[in-house]
């Protein structure tokens, strides 16, 4: 047993659900209880998808159980095949029916319906989410995928499929976008993308390529590797995240279509890539050395770790997954870093690695982002899992050439700007311009220090606000949150200057007169000196400048 | 591994292949509407759901939940979003090494317990909530709850509930959770005066006003159960009177009754009408007139009945259809028929539970369209088919029908909302309202 606050992942049977919901004419028939239903919602809500997922639940209760429950689950094939005329079935069971065992795809097959059945046998005692996409959709690819039928034109374009966008993915649907694109003006063919769009039939001529593109091996690889074992095509192995790594990502899809590529990359995407000029640019020297830590599933954190350190002149201060099934590629890539890569799905290891780190910028999924947010670090979201925010409705992308440039806007976006963040170290502690007041261009500052009463009213307002649960789906989140109200600094009695320092606080500057003094007061209260010299003034202008 | 045989398998309702089987039209009573039974997909949330307010509302307790990565999912996929540094609930996730052996299993809750309790200090009261994974392997929640209670010392009360989704749907959880409250409840003595106790949960704010009202009326003592601190458990005996603020509590009335409490048969205090009608069935049993409750009542009556014929212009005539949710439908329909002028299209409910709504059903107009249960794809057919002006569902529902050109209301939102009491009818026809005027403004 493992005690669980929070979860990166759902169930394996999640995951055959946002295969099953990227697809077309494809239904899942999955044997489980009323409450399961609630996974309906992730898709409606969170990725606000017009459309129901195309799954059946059998809800059966206690009272089925023993009795009938086979025989319920035979009808609601039956019922869901007859309403929703798919071109391929999916069956399987839940962590519960998986516990009563009635053999859902054995129970399927006996059907004889005129469409082909897949069985899916996810155990959810040991699987989560991504691994059933996995298992999922290599298991539709092993069924459906046929040898291609007439030899490919010599005179044919180079042609791929695009391996691994699902539903309830982090900005998959833009991703495909992006790099569809990208091939195209490449000069190579996009057969099929799959999951995400593709039917049944589609599936079929998945051999029509030459190769194959995996943008997300959590979900792809499986289904790729089967592809290259019996169908001879190789697969691509770079992720096309961050500007370095989609030039070569350029270079493989280029060897692997056998064109040269030199041209486009020397000249046709040069226009679209903007990041690495505004990372070169002035402004941007304050990202220099600015500590982050990365989370997410392993091919995002990978490639975040890697556009930060390469191509944002960040330090990685760590790196981690959810992922156990790529924690080798994790503990490969922190290696590159010098740190140790946190391999973990608990939420309280992840919260307590970022607080003996502090770093200065979280790179991680909406976990992270509540971490951080409650530590008070910023932070922006690079990974699923996924919250309604993490679907704008604008074209977002993270891979490819547009995707490196939302990098480093989004990354940049949370922190301070350039010469904002100079001004502050200037006045730094300055009443109303100071180091914990939040970027300016973000609405959200932090209270100033309440007193108490006023502590215990802010409290109970938002424990209020708690209640209102339900709309926080439509909601941004932080309107829900019991935002941490630093408590009241103590006064302490200020030790006395003596002449010379006094003089020399004369000559700073107005604007900056009054902080000077509070911050050498504050020196001197820490350190319990009692008179102020011009030796306190500087050691305390030396301490506080960083 | 079959558990076929620790269930009871009651088959009132016989589901098959053929559609004129599975719909029956029963009807409830003389000149009562019928309503329309039919087994399929459920699409409701099971009664762990429940944790979400109710560990909101008794502030020092713990739920864990001991069941699979679904029950996890499923709590925080209905929260919506993280809000609590550390909430007060979690799941014990059950795995492989747990299916091998019942006496691992136990072992591992106790581990789970120990680690648990010693990292909140603060909790004084401790639900194992049970679900489908322990129920169907025979996870005995409630020994494990007297042996860890035992085990503590009593410093922390453990008790056990079933939020199954094989059990319960939705509502029902609460109900659970209550239900197992009552047995710890401490006896009032026999010759105790007569005291009435609020049973269900509500908003702090709702219960504050309802507190005010009764003190008004010299209506006491009166208890609100659950009660926000599990360390002041409200005594009980054969001269406590209870009130049901909620429809959804079969079972925890049924143990109320066996600790000698009785019932008083009332409306639900939803719309002006129906939280005079409860307020005066409580005063009534206590002797005290109903002119008394009208005059003491009459600034807040005259306030929200001005609020809500406001609302009554925007509502009246409009059609809805309730998809089957929180059993808060048949109430809140009789409120939007009654006081708003609405057409109730039809009304589902999960579970009927004709004798706690007697009241409720005979105020409904006679031709209302009940369902009980559901069959969630026929039921989609005839909400498509008569094009409601707005339609009361689920989460999972809510897009896909707008996306159809329907006006939706989350019914979810009607259980986390205060939507009791004079003060808040008004708020409760106002998220009617609200879907319908965005419809109309986006339209523009
Ligand atoms: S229906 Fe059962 S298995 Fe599903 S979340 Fe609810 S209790 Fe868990």
């Amino acid at each position: 047993m493992q005690l669980t606050v929070w979860t990166y992942e759902g169930p394996p049977h999640v995951g055959a659900m946002r295969v099953a919901t990227a697809m077309k004419d494809v239904h899942y028939v999955l044997h489980a209880p009323q409450g399961d239903t609630y996974a309906d919602l992730l898709f409606t809500m969170i990725e606000r998808r017009s459309a129901r997922p195309p799954v059946t639940y059998t809800t059966f209760q206690a009272r089925d159980l023993g009795s009938d429950t086979a025989e319920l689950f035979k009808m609601a094939a039956r019922e869901a095949y007859e309403r929703f005329q798919p071109k391929a079935m999916l069956v399987g069971a839940s962590c519960t029916a998986e516990l009563i065992q009635d053999d859902p795809g054995g129970l399927a097959l006996a059907l004889n319906l005129p469409i082909p059945v897949v069985p899916l046998e996810l155990p959810s005692y040991q699987k989560k989410e991504n691994w059933g996409a996995a298992e999922t959709f290599y298991q539709i690819v092993r069924k459906l995928a046929k040898p291609r039928a007439v030899p490919k034109e010599a005179t044919a374009k180079p042609s791929c499929n695009i391996l691994g966008p699902s539903a309830l993915g982090f900005r998959h649907r833009d991703d495909v976008r992006e790099i569809t694109g990208l091939l195209e003006r490449l000069g190579v063919t996009v057969n099929v993308v799959a999951p995400l769009g593709a039917s049944p039939d589609d599936i079929a001529r998945l051999s029509e390529a030459d190769f194959n593109v995996v943008l997300y091996p959590e979900i792809g690889m499986q289904a790729a590797s089967w592809l290259t074992k019996n169908f001879s095509q190789p697969s691509t192995k770079t992720i096309p995240l961050g500007m370095r790594a989609t030039r070569e990502f350029v270079a493989e899809v280029a060897a692997l279509a056998k064109i040269d590529a030199a041209e486009f990359l020397n000249t046709a995407e040069a226009d679209t890539a903007r990041a690495p000029w505004y990372a070169k640019s002035v402004d941007s020297t304050y990202l220099t050395g600015k500590r982050v830590f990365v989370f997410g599933d392993a091919t995002h954190a990978i490639a975040a770790a890697r556009v930060a350190h390469e191509e944002m002149g960040f330090k990685v201060v760590g790196i981690g997954t959810y992922s156990r099934e790529f924690a080798r590629e994790i503990r490969e890539a922190s290696k590159r870093y010098d740190v140790e890569a946190l391999i973990t799905d608990d939420y309280l290891d992840v919260e307590a690695k970022v607080q003996e780190l502090q770093p200065e910028l979280v790179l991680g999924t909406q976990m992270e982002r509540h971490i951080a947010k409650r530590l008070g670090i910023p932070c922006a979201v690079i990974s699923a899992p996924v919250h309604v925010q993490d679907y704008p409705a604008r074209y977002s992308p993270q891979m490819g050439f547009e995707g490196a440039n939302v990098l480093f806007d989004t990354w940049v976006h949370p922190l301070m700007m350039g010469l904002e963040e100079h001004l502050l170290g200037m006045f730094r502690g300055d009443f109303e311009f100071h180091g914990e007041s939040g970027p300016s261009h973000l609405g959200h500052a932090t209270p100033a220090p309440l007193p108490s009463s006023e502590v215990a009213m802010a409290h109970a307002a938002a424990v209020e606000a708690e209640i209102a649960i339900a709309t926080a789906q439509l909601v941004p989140p932080e309107s829900f949150e019991v935002t941490a109200v630093p408590p009241p600094v103590k006064p302490s009695g200020p030790a006395t200057w003596d002449a010379v320092a006094e003089r020399e606080l004369a000559k700073i500057p107005f604007f900056v007169r009054g902080k000077a003094r509070r911050n050498t007061e504050r020196y001197a209260a820490e350190h319990s000196i009692d008179l102020i010299t011009l030796e306190t003034l500087y050691d305390a202008k030396a301490h506080f400048a960083r | 591994m079959n558990a076929s045989d620790s269930f009871d398998c009651a088959t009132e309702e016989v589901r098959t292949t053929n559609t004129v089987a599975t719909s029956r039209v029963i009807p409830i009573g003389n000149a009562a509407p019928p309503v329309l039974k039919q087994r399929g997909q459920r699409e409701v949330f099971c009664g762990l759901t429940g944790i979400i307010w109710l560990h909101r509302k008794i502030q020092d307790a713990f739920f864990l939940v001991v069941g699979s990565r679904t029950c996890a999912h499923l709590i925080q996929s209905a929260a919506g979003v993280m809000i609590f540094a550390e909430p007060r609930f979690a799941t014990a996730i059950i795995d492989e090494r747990d299916l091998a052996g019942l006496s691992d299993a136990n072992d591992e809750l106790d581990r789970v317990v120990t680690r648990l309790l010693e990292r909140r200090p603060d909790i004084k009261l401790l639900f194992l909530v049970g679900s489908c994974p322990s129920e169907v392997i025979k996870l005995d929640l409630s020994r494990a709850a007297s042996r860890l209670s035992r085990q503590f010392d009593n410093s922390v009360r453990v008790l056990n509930y079933s939020g199954s989704g094989i059990e319960t749907t939705f509502t029902q959880g609460e109900d659970a959770c209550l239900a197992s409250m009552v047995p710890p409840l401490p006896a009032a003595s026999v010759d105790a005066p007569a005291a009435l106790m609020v049973v269900g949960s509500l908003a702090d704010v709702v219960e504050d006003q309802f507190a005010r009202t009764f003190a008004a009326l010299g209506l006491g003592p009166v208890s609100f159960f659950p009660p926000r601190r599990s360390t002041a458990l409200p005594a009980v005996g054969p001269n406590t009177r209870y009130i049901l603020a909620q429809p959804f509590l079969a079972d925890t009335a049924r143990a109320l009754e066996e600790r000698g409490a009785t019932r008083i048969p009332a409306p639900f205090p939803l719309g002006v009408e129906g939280t005079t009608a409860w307020i005066s069935a409580a005063a009534a049993s206590f002797g005290i007139s109903n002119a008394t409750v009208l005059s003491v009542t009459k600034s807040a009556r005259e306030r929200a009945a001005a609020a809500v014929s406001r609302l009554r212009l925007k509502l009246e005539g409009k059609r809805i259809f309730f998809f089957p949710d929180s059993q808060l439908e048949i109430p809140i329909a009789r409120f939007l028929s009654r006081e708003l002028g609405m057409q109730l299209v039809e009304v589902g409910t999960p579970f009927l539970h004709r004798q706690h709504l007697e009241q409720e059903l005979a105020m409904l107009p006679t031709e209302t369209q009940l369902s009980e249960g559901q069959d969630v794809e026929r039921q989609l057919d005839r909400c498509f088919a008569s094009n409601p002006d707005i339609v009361v569902c689920g989460l999972g529902l809510a897009n896909p029908l707008e996306a159809r050109g329907l006006t939706t209301k989350w019914s979810i939102e009607l259980v986390f909302t205060p939507i009791q009491g004079y003060e808040q009818a008004a708020d409760l026809a106002e998220l009617f309202a609200r879907p319908l005027l965005r419809r109309q403004l986006l339209a523009a």
